[in-house]
């Protein structure tokens, strides 16, 4: 591993984890509004941070 | 009250027995050899690491209980041998001018730099051998490797054979099938004695229903989903109780293979693919309701993302999986390295903490896998609806 891929890494796992923590943090918003829908918040939640998720370990593999 | 005492004692014997082997390791050192063996154990961890990650030919459960496994090959027709036909060879990197590498035998006395120091398996009646997890159809003495610019070495290209072997991770995926088949065969005859099922099984069904009710029915519909059922059911059970067995002790890595991650994502495009119907095929080749010259740009862009929604699928668990299994055992290494009590104490309490940790990433990835299937499924089976 050469510095830049490892600052390359870095720079992923911030963004990866910025992006998981908005889903994660609005979605506790949304269920503080209605808990009475927290499943399928929950559910659109968790998609949503898989897609993420996804295109972050993808990146990793290619730096 | 016996029964507990005697699996206890089952899980003592097996401890102290661990321990003990564990021991064998280094049997000199300790005292003030402790210093040597602190210099080289970073090494020993992570070559460890790198092989609890990759197949294997053998089936370890703890230094010194090897269990060989069948090896079948293709090479001008099928060849079957055990993988305890193959001894260790120790071998000398000999570097020529032009940046190819030969292996010389090393023998008993000879002292070499590590770096130059390498290892195969050789098997004693036939002409195969064993480099680092690859069958080659050669002795050592005729093997080649190449360096590359980047410091990488490179095996020179031998006569091609397939490797159809019974690795660890193809008789643990085996096992894990047998044991689905069992506990889904219990479920299923149990709703024949009657309306609910008793015993084990008994915890299954909230699961398939979990499926049924939270994924299937949400995402494909009422109208299609029952033709998927047995598929979600099937995939999500295997990924769940896969994830489940490499959380064991018996140090298997199935998920984190990508070749079975390939392997189901593929199934799940092919699925997607023949049973889709008209109005999916239109939203990938002629997207309605954009101007005609957008539909030519949409095209190959959605074409693409048939292709690109699989490969994530592959990725995210291969990746997870794998990603774990670094991270545990990283910290399970760093206990050996604890220098006081306080840090051995704080990196058991990572180790248990991560290993919880892991065994709700079995679960979720198992979910989100299943879940982004029904996802695709249900894309491919939607019904046309007007336009708005």
């Amino acid at each position: 591993m050469t510095i830049p891929n490892i600052v390359g890494a870095g720079l992923i796992v911030i963004g990866a984890g910025l992006g998981i923590g908005k889903i994660g943090g609005s979605a506790m918003d949304a269920i503080a509004r209605q808990p009475e829908a927290t499943s399928k918040i929950q559910t659109a939640m968790i998609i949503a941070a898989a897609l993420i998720e996804g295109i972050g370990f993808a990146a990793l593999f290619a730096a | 009250m016996r029964r507990k005492l005697s699996l206890l004692a089952i899980l003592v014997a097996l401890l102290i027995g661990s321990a003990a082997s564990a021991n064998d390791n280094h049997p000199h050192e300790g005292g003030h050899a402790g210093t040597q063996s602190k210099k080289d154990s970073p090494e020993k961890v992570k070559s460890f690491i790198k092989h609890h990650l990759k197949d294997a030919h053998y089936f370890e459960l703890f230094h010194g209980a090897k269990m060989p496994l069948p090896i079948i090959i293709w090479d001008e027709g099928f060849k079957g041998f055990s993988s305890s036909d193959f001894i260790k060879v120790e071998v000398k990197e000999v570097r020529a001018a032009d940046s190819t590498i030969t292996f010389q035998k090393l023998g008993i006395n000879d002292t070499v730099a590590k770096e130059n120091k390498d290892y195969l398996y050789e098997s004693q009646t036939s002409g195969y051998s064993l480099f680092h997890g690859k069958i080659i159809a050669a002795k050592h003495a005729d093997i080649q490797l190449k360096l590359n610019k980047d410091g990488k070495k490179k095996l020179v290209s031998h006569s091609a054979l397939l490797d159809f072997s019974i690795t660890k991770t193809v008789i643990m995926t085996f096992i894990i099938c047998v044991l689905l088949f069992l506990a889904f065969r219990a479920l299923s005859s149990s709703y024949r004695k009657g309306p609910i099922p008793s015993g084990f099984v008994r915890l299954l069904e909230p699961l398939v229903l979990f499926i049924r009710d939270d994924i299937a029915i949400p995402n494909i519909g009422e109208k299609h989903y029952k033709k998927y059922m047995s598929y979600l059911l099937t995939v999500f059970f295997f990924i769940w109780f896969v994830n489940l067995a490499g959380m064991t002790p018996l140090g298997i890595n199935i998920t984190g293979n990508i070749a079975i991650t390939l392997s189901l994502a593929l199934i799940t495009y092919l699925i997607t693919q023949f049973t889709a119907n008209k109005n999916y095929w239109g939203h990938i080749f002629w997207m309605p309701g954009v101007p005609v010259p957008m539909k030519f740009v949409l095209m190959p862009i959605e074409l693409l993302g048939t292709i690109i929604k699989p490969f994530s699928l592959m990725i995210r668990l291969y990746a997870n999986i794998t990603a774990g299994h670094v991270v545990l055992m990283s910290l399970i290494g760093l206990v050996f390295f604890a220098s006081n009590l306080f840090s051995l104490g704080a990196f058991f309490g990572l180790t248990l903490f991560l290993g919880v940790i892991e065994l709700l990433v079995a679960f979720l990835q198992a979910y989100i896998f299943t879940m982004l299937t029904a996802l695709y499924f249900g894309a491919a089976v939607e019904e046309h609806h007007d336009e708005h």
